[in-house]
């Protein structure tokens, strides 16, 4: 066979103290779909990003055609011929489809004549490659989700792109919007073009893929013909390791309902014919891919995007959340994922932010009591072992750990009867995710209810007591803790069972 | 760095210029002239603690130059056909909340963008104005002027009066809920939603509180003179915007105290008076208060990049 078009030999990136990619090699031929899988935080989007030039690996090589690549940057990228379709087209919405296919093709000279007509036949004939449909004076806003990613690929194709990588291209689309987009990269496949294909959805990756790498924890972990290799296999290769972090005991025994969610539903976000129940002192997991909707779910139960469908109850009691205001009176609690922008504010120093949720509690009359507020932030940064100059010291001067406990203490100075953690350690290092686990624990023994979601599938398994998988916005199934990764996996791609979601 | 560094900084400059000018123009310091400048800044200060407020909420007003004017015509209409000042007050301060309650309900209920809403309500109401006075001059009743005291008692209860206003103001933000609601709202809106505030309410009361300000510096206008002018208030905006920058207020919202802003204001305002003792061209003011304005902004910029946004 000839030299490979693409070929990746032990790269690695690491950012900050976390290590992305540990060695992976990657080969790509012509005319190929190769399709890339692996969990959440696999290492998926780094590799992508180092291909496309938006990252530079810290070692290893790049080869194309058989030729080493020095450095890959995105100008170099685009020459070279290699294009990338995002989930979300990247287009100029308010420009028309042939202003959008001009501005990736045409060379930036700012008093260069523009030629109209040559724009308009060039897109025309782009699309017509594609078989799409798609008026070149189009307005890019007015395209459906589908059109506008026609649109890239016409734009790729355009750029004679000779390597594709597609980044969960179907996310978004209706089954018949899905053919048709599989009959165009297979087209493109007949043109010898190589494309990276990246799905959770393993049935498009068998009926669509060559060859599939399977990547964890930043290595690949092989490399197979989809034709030699089954479900079971895959997903195996993707979970496939021991619990490796010691989890504290669970210990509590689960008491009555806290939180029931009934047939909850928010049709803008997605979210539909969510039923579940959480006990006091219980951690029920949320896992799911990313886009499942859980992060979602939280919203809805949060009041941030108030539920259209269904109701929530709270100790068997119907209630109205309608906004995050409403949530905090009835007692939920919720770390966002987002901590760095919105769980804390950087601006604010440590005791305001500690208190924040619950100024007309600690202060009666609206009058802030700086002594009692202090004392306060006092004994949560000695509880959670905050690491700061003290209750003054502002949020940005605070390690991302540090910042994720004062979130935390946010919503324990309220006593929440819920807590909602949506990705509590993601970006913390060891230590401090060690002691956010204690502290869930500890919490649950004090009869808190809490809602645990985490794309860590050795932490949910680790630290909850059940666990709800989610998959296309609803919660497909619900497993025991301590249960098998597989299990969980399985059902997080829709291997496993078609549950109710009853619990 | 100090987490006052640009408060105490501001207060710096101003004790800088206050030494430097005891010794180059002890002229300066005759108590009468003095007394009469800090009475023409007093209606600015209380409109700039209202001013500091929005921005400290990261909005902005610049309509309370129009709200000035149109709160001003009231109030002299009203007192001439004869109101008590007791009536007169409340009055003004009513007409200023409801102008204040047209741009917070566009901002904070429509979510448009504070500078294009206040835009348009100051083209708006300083048209109006003149399409309905013709530019004409609204005699006062005479004994309304220093409410007819004499002018050294008149002013004094002037500037004691908008003093009141900035001390009650500047203390609430500090130990009030409320004020420290206007922070988080203006450093970081969605995480303030996310701990249970109500950044839309904060941002319309802000609006409302500015208004309502407005209109109480009008009668501390009225008082001064004769006649209200149609057109008082031109620049007002511009005015007010520079001494709360000047004094600390981040215009990117949720930092900033009021304590700053006063000296902010005094700078400002010791400017001109100082050229004409210093006997400097009078035409140098805006320059020299442009350049104020340019260190100020500059010290924020390089604050900001040291300790990131």
């Amino acid at each position: 066979m000839s030299a490979p078009l693409l070929q990746l030999r032990q790269l690695t990136k690491s950012f900050g103290g976390a290590r992305a990619l540990r060695g992976v090699d990657f080969e790509l031929h012509a005319g190929e779909v190769h399709a890339l899988l692996g969990e959440n935080g696999a290492g998926k989007s780094t590799l992508i990003k180092i291909v496309t030039g938006a990252h530079q690996p810290d070692s290893g090589s790049i080869a194309l055609d058989g030729h080493r690549v020095g450095t890959l940057d995105p100008a170099t990228a685009h020459a070279l011929g290699i294009a990338c379709i995002y989930q979300q087209p990247a287009l100029f919405p308010a420009l028309s489809v042939m202003e959008n296919i001009a501005l990736r093709l045409e060379p930036v000279s700012p008093g260069r004549r523009v030629d109209w007509r040559q724009r308009r036949d060039r897109a025309a004939a782009l699309l017509q490659r594609l078989g799409a449909n798609i008026q070149p004076d189009a307005t890019v806003s007015t395209l459906s989700m589908p059109a506008q990613q026609l649109v890239e690929i016409a734009c790729a194709l355009g750029a004679g792109a000779r390597i594709l990588l597609m980044d969960e291209p179907t996310a978004s689309l209706t089954q018949s919007e899905q053919l048709r987009l599989f009959a165009v990269i297979r087209e493109l496949r007949r043109n010898g073009v190589g494309i990276i294909y990246i799905s959770h959805r393993l049935e498009e990756i068998f009926s669509l893929a060559d060859r599939v790498t399977v990547l964890r924890d930043g290595q690949s972990v092989g490399t197979h013909a989809t034709s030699a290799i089954d479900e079971p296999a895959l997903i195996r290769l993707m979970v496939g390791r021991e619990l490796t972090q010691i989890y504290p005991p669970a210990g509590s025994v689960p008491g009555r309902v806290i939180l029931a969610a009934r047939e909850l539903g928010h049709a803008a976000s997605g979210v539909h014919h969510v039923s579940f129940e959480v006990r006091a002192g219980e951690v029920l997991g949320l896992a799911g891919m990313v886009g499942a909707g859980r992060t979602e779910l939280a919203r809805i139960l949060f009041g941030l995007t108030p539920a259209d469908a269904g109701e929530i109850l709270l100790e068997g009691k119907r209630a109205a959340i309608r906004s995050p205001r409403e949530a905090v009176a009835e007692g939920i609690g919720y770390v966002p994922e987002d901590r760095r922008r919105h769980g804390v504010i950087l601006e604010m120093p440590v005791a305001e932010n500690m208190t924040m949720a619950i100024h007309p509690r600690i202060f009666p009359g609206g009058w802030l009591r700086f002594g009692r507020e202090r004392a306060l932030a006092l004994d949560y940064i000695r509880a959670l072992d905050v690491k700061c100059a003290g209750p003054e010291a502002v949020g940005s001067s605070l390690s991302g750990g540090n910042q994720q406990k004062v979130s935390l203490a946010r919503w324990l100075v309220t006593k929440p009867r819920v807590l909602i953690l949506d990705e509590p350690t993601q970006g913390v290092d060891v230590a401090a995710k060690g002691e956010i686990h204690r502290l869930v624990r500890r919490l649950t023994q004090e009869g808190m209810a809490v809602v645990l979601i985490s794309s860590d599938l050795t932490e949910v398994i680790g630290m909850c007591d059940r666990i709800g998988v989610m998959r296309g916005g609803t919660l497909v199934s619900i497993l025991p803790g301590r249960t098998d990764a597989h299990a969980v996996m399985a059902a997080a791609l829709g291997q496993g069972p078609m549950a109710g979601g009853s619990a | 760095m100090s987490r006052h560094f640009r408060e105490i900084s501001v207060v710096a400059a101003l004790a800088l210029v206050l030494i430097g000018l005891a010794f180059a123009a002890p002229g300066f310091f005759q108590p009468q002239p003095l007394l009469s400048l800090v009475t023409r800044e007093a209606p600015t200060l209380v409109v700039a603690s209202g001013m500091a407020l929005v921005i400290i909420c990261r909005q902005i007003d610049i309509s309370v130059g129009s709200q000035f004017a149109v709160c001003g015509v009231l109030t002299g209409l009203l007192a001439s056909l004869g109101w008590p000042v007791a009536t007169l007050v409340p009055a003004a301060i009513a007409a200023g909340a409801v102008l204040g309650a047209v741009n917070g309900t566009l901002v904070a209920g429509l979510q448009l963008p504070s500078i294009v809403v206040t835009l348009a309500t100051m083209v708006t109401w300083r048209e109006a104005l003149r399409w309905w006075r013709q530019g004409e001059f609204v005699d006062l009743p005479v004994k309304l002027q220093w409410l007819g005291l004499s002018q050294r008692t008149g002013q004094w209860l002037l500037v004691a009066t908008a003093l009141m206003v900035l001390v009650v103001l500047a203390l609430g933000l500090r130990h009030l809920a409320a004020g420290r609601h206007c922070y988080a709202v203006g450093a970081d809106a969605e995480a303030a939603r996310l701990a249970g505030l109500r950044p839309r309410r904060v941002t319309f009361l802000a609006f409302v509180l500015v208004g309502a300000l407005t209109g109480l510096a009008t009668i501390l206008n009225v008082l001064q003179s004769p006649q209200v002018d149609p057109k008082s208030g031109t620049g007002l905006e511009l005015k007010t915007i520079a001494a709360v920058v000047v004094g600390g207020v981040s215009i990117a919202g949720g930092r900033g105290s009021l304590w700053g802003v006063f000296a902010g204001l005094l700078l400002l305002a010791c400017v001109s008076p100082a050229l004409t003792h210093l006997r400097v061209e009078a035409y140098w003011e805006k320059a020299i208060q442009g350049l104020i304005i340019l260190l100020a902004v500059l010290a924020d910029g390089v604050r900001m990049r040291k300790t990131g946004p």
